[in-house]
Order: C-alpha cells, then sequence, then structure tokens
C-alpha cells in the first residue's frame, strides 16, 4: 500500500493497483481514455522524485526530466505527490534591476530573484503584479545566472502588463515570480544534434537562452537560428547575434524580414519560409520555435516533413491574453 | 485467445515498429491533397498520438477502441465530407508505409485486413 498526495487529499493506493484506479476511485476528476499508455490523457506530474520508469514510456525527454508520467502505467514503488496540472505555485519575490530597450517596442527587463530559481533553458516564467496581474514571460538567459533573469517585453496594443512594465515598473519595484514552466527547454544529453531555432519578435528570448546555454555546455552540432519580424526595426540584438556567430563556428544567424525589399544583411521572408529553403533535410535535427502562434503552428508542420521528428520538435507559441476590456451590450 | 502463435503485434515488431511507422505514414498523408485537410490544422503531438492508435490497432495491439469509439470519433469529419476515397487514400498510405518498412507482404495483408475492418464505423455507415 502506497501514500498518495494530491492538493490535500490523501490517498491509498493497493499494490496491483494503478494510479489512475486510485485517483478514480477516490473520486478525482481526471481525463483518461485508452488505460495502455497510447493516448496520453491521463498524464499527471510527481512532485517528489522520478515516477517508476514504465510510467513514462512514450513521453517526450522534456516531460520525463519534469517527472511527468501516464497514471495508467503507473504502479507506484514508493508513496507519491503528484499534480494533475502544472504547478502555478509563485515561487520567489525578485526586485526590478534594470530596464533597457532592445528596439522601439521590447524592453529588456532584468530581475533579481531573492531564492535562486531551478530552471532549463527556454522555459518561462509568471510574473505577477502586486495586484494580481499575471503574463508569462520566457527567461532569455542561460542557467549562468540563477537569481538575475532577464525576460524581453514587447510593448502590446493596450496590454495591461506590457504597457505598465514599459511605462511605469520602476527599478526597485518588486514581482512575484511563478516555478519554471514550459516543456521548450534545451537538455545537454545530444551534444552532436544539429539544432534549428525559428524565432519572431520576442520568440528570441527563449531562442537566445537556449543558444547560450547550448554554447556554455559545448554543444558541438550545428546552431541554426533564424529570427523574423516585418521589418527590421522589429529584430534586435543583431550585433550581439553576429558577435555571437564570429565566436563560435558551429553558430550562424539569419535575420529575417517578412515585409518589403530585406535590408542587405538580412534575408527576405518569413523566418520559417527561409529557414525551411535554407536547410531543407532536417532528418535527426531538434528544432526549437518561439512566438507568433500562426508561425509556430506552420513551421510545426513544415519542418516535420522536411524531416524531423515530432519528438524533436519543441515550441513555445505566444499567446496574447485577450484584453478583458468591458464587453458592450448592444441590446439594452 | 486461443491462438497460442504470437499475435500480429508482436511478429510486426510491437510498439518500436509502430513507432517507425507513424511519422511515414503521417508524412505521406500531410503530402497527400485527397486527405490532408482531415489530418492538419490541428495539435500535431495529438494527431501523432491518434495515428500510434490506429497503427496499434491495425497490428492488433493493446487497444481499447470500440466501434462506437470510433464513430464518435470520425463523426466530425464525416460532416466534412469523410468518404470511401478517403479512406481507399488511407489504406494505400498504410501499405506503402508498411512496405517502406520492408515488412512482409503477408502481415502487411493482416494489418490491412484488421484497419479494413473498421472503414464502417470510421465512416458512419
Amino acid at each position: 500500500m502506497k501514500k498518495i498526495v494530491l492538493d490535500e487529499q490523501v490517498m491509498t493506493c493497493q499494490s496491483g493497483e494503478s494510479l489512475l484506479d486510485t485517483l478514480l476511485h477516490n473520486g478525482v476528476d481526471i481525463a483518461y481514455s485508452c488505460r495502455q499508455g497510447v493516448c496520453q490523457s491521463c498524464m499527471v506530474r510527481s512532485l517528489a522524485g522520478a515516477p517508476p520508469a514504465m510510467s513514462q514510456r512514450g513521453l517526450k525527454d522534456v516531460r520525463q526530466q519534469q517527472n511527468y508520467l501516464l497514471a495508467c502505467q503507473c504502479y507506484p514503488e514508493h508513496d507519491m505527490e503528484i499534480a494533475l496540472n502544472a504547478q502555478s505555485a509563485f515561487f520567489t519575490e525578485a526586485t526590478v534591476a534594470a530596464k533597457a530597450m532592445l528596439n522601439a517596442e521590447t524592453v529588456l527587463l532584468t530581475i533579481q530573484c531573492q531564492k535562486p530559481l531551478d530552471f532549463y533553458a527556454g522555459q518561462f516564467v509568471k510574473l505577477q503584479r502586486a495586484d494580481g496581474l499575471t503574463r508569462s514571460y520566457s527567461i532569455a538567459n542561460s542557467r549562468l545566472h540563477t537569481t538575475k533573469l532577464t525576460f524581453h517585453v514587447r510593448r502590446l496594443p493596450n496590454g495591461q502588463f506590457s504597457e505598465w512594465a514599459h511605462d511605469e515598473l520602476q527599478i526597485g519595484d518588486t514581482l512575484k515570480v511563478s516555478e519554471p514552466q514550459g516543456l521548450c527547454f534545451y537538455l545537454p544529453d545530444r551534444p552532436t544534434q544539429n539544432l534549428l531555432l525559428i524565432g519572431t519578435g520576442s520568440g528570441l528570448a527563449p531562442l537566445a537562452g537556449i543558444i547560450s546555454e547550448a554554447l556554455q555546455q559545448g554543444h558541438s552540432g550545428e546552431l541554426h537560428l533564424f529570427h523574423g519580424s516585418r521589418t527590421a526595426a522589429g529584430l534586435y540584438w543583431i550585433d550581439e547575434m553576429q558577435d555571437l556567430e564570429r565566436q563560435h563556428l558551429n553558430f550562424h544567424y539569419t535575420p529575417c524580414v517578412s515585409n518589403g525589399t530585406a535590408p542587405a544583411g538580412f534575408a527576405a521572408g518569413r523566418a520559417n519560409e527561409v529557414a525551411i529553403q535554407a536547410l531543407p533535410k532536417l532528418k535527426d535535427w531538434r528544432v526549437y520555435l518561439c512566438g507568433h502562434p500562426d508561425m509556430v503552428n506552420q513551421a510545426k508542420f513544415q519542418v516535420f516533413l522536411k524531416g524531423a521528428s515530432s519528438t524533436d520538435i519543441y515550441a513555445d507559441a505566444f499567446h496574447v491574453t485577450p484584453n478583458l476590456s468591458p464587453v458592450i451590450d448592444k441590446s439594452s | 485467445m486461443s491462438d497460442n502463435k504470437a499475435s500480429l503485434y508482436e511478429r510486426i515488431g510491437g510498439e518500436a515498429a509502430v513507432n517507425a511507422a507513424v511519422e511515414l505514414f503521417y508524412r505521406k498523408v500531410l503530402e497527400d491533397h485527397r486527405i490532408n485537410r482531415f489530418f492538419s490544422n490541428t495539435n500535431m503531438d495529438e494527431q501523432i498520438a491518434k495515428q500510434k492508435a490506429f497503427f496499434t490497432m491495425s497490428f492488433g495491439g493493446p487497444n481499447s477502441y470500440t466501434g462506437t469509439d470510433m464513430r464518435n470519433a470520425h463523426a466530425p469529419l464525416v460532416k466534412k465530407g469523410l468518404d470511401n476515397s478517403h479512406f481507399d487514400a488511407v489504406m494505400e498510405h498504410l501499405g506503402a508505409t508498411l512496405t517502406e518498412l520492408k515488412v512482409p507482404g503477408a502481415l502487411i495483408a493482416e494489418a490491412a485486413a484488421i484497419a479494413e475492418s473498421v472503414r464502417n464505423d470510421v465512416l458512419g455507415k
């Protein structure tokens, strides 16, 4: 008999009983379907240590690393503490240490956390303002800095958080920072694998974190970064990326401009289209896609058709939180 | 099962065979203009999981899908016009995928027969 803890609930798992059955017997509202470890509907996360290996079969490596498991395939070997969804608990407080403009619409925000954050390069956190307004932002630095985190905050029209971060947030102000989240991150387990990284706008943030982490870890495969925006003014860190290109022979950078003619040194076209043209064979490559949801979704299929395995495609679509403006009721 | 010889699923190579087949198959489907509208424009990871379930079933492997599940799952596609011609195209790609993986013809025929057995459920007939 093993003890299973879920939030405030403590359950008992009989020997020979799957974790899914324990949860269902105890009235936990958990999705499930095939009970064979195929459909992955009943995925949960272990909060206290690695789950039985069998319960992680077929999951992406990044999910395994984060202790996700399939409840229907889990026969607990120890007491377990689990969560049904990714945790969003707030982890630490942070103080704004610096603000600098990256381009006209994007600010580089640097915060100093009270406690070091155990994250993987490419993950995001939720940042919370004192009144509770919360938004997700990708960490733009590598794990070299675990208390000093950087973010690329793009100003969105009527964006409540981004406008405040641009216009009102001051150095010395405090924010709350969540547990790191997301599955689009770098693992150093296959250092010779070629990496393709495609980002639009502030999608460069997680990619920059991944690139600097990979290079620090001595990644020896090729790294190809394509950063796109409508115009050259929408890009940033061009000089920095070109410097990095000079320092690392295996790093290649292509800034892409999709609107009108591209200035010298820029590729004309959407970043994903330029990338696919330049790299038509992606078998055994690992691909990271970050930024505009349409680009991310389209590029997923494109790189898959060029040979990348679906298990090697890591994506982070930047969905914009809908603005909760008052609804005008026309009937009244 | 009363038959004590290895199941088709085991003979064809089990989960490893499914994994090898799924991505080849899904690429063929996505590039086929007759049917790709039924398979794209959606979450790719979910699609891959569905194709995996389809192959597991076609190989006679562990699955718990009933005829009703098949009907319910495909009903929205039937509304969008899914018919015999599309099912035929999928069968074509199933065969081509297994041929490409050098699965012996007799095993391909067995798998095709299992897949064929759900045709009416898939098409809501």
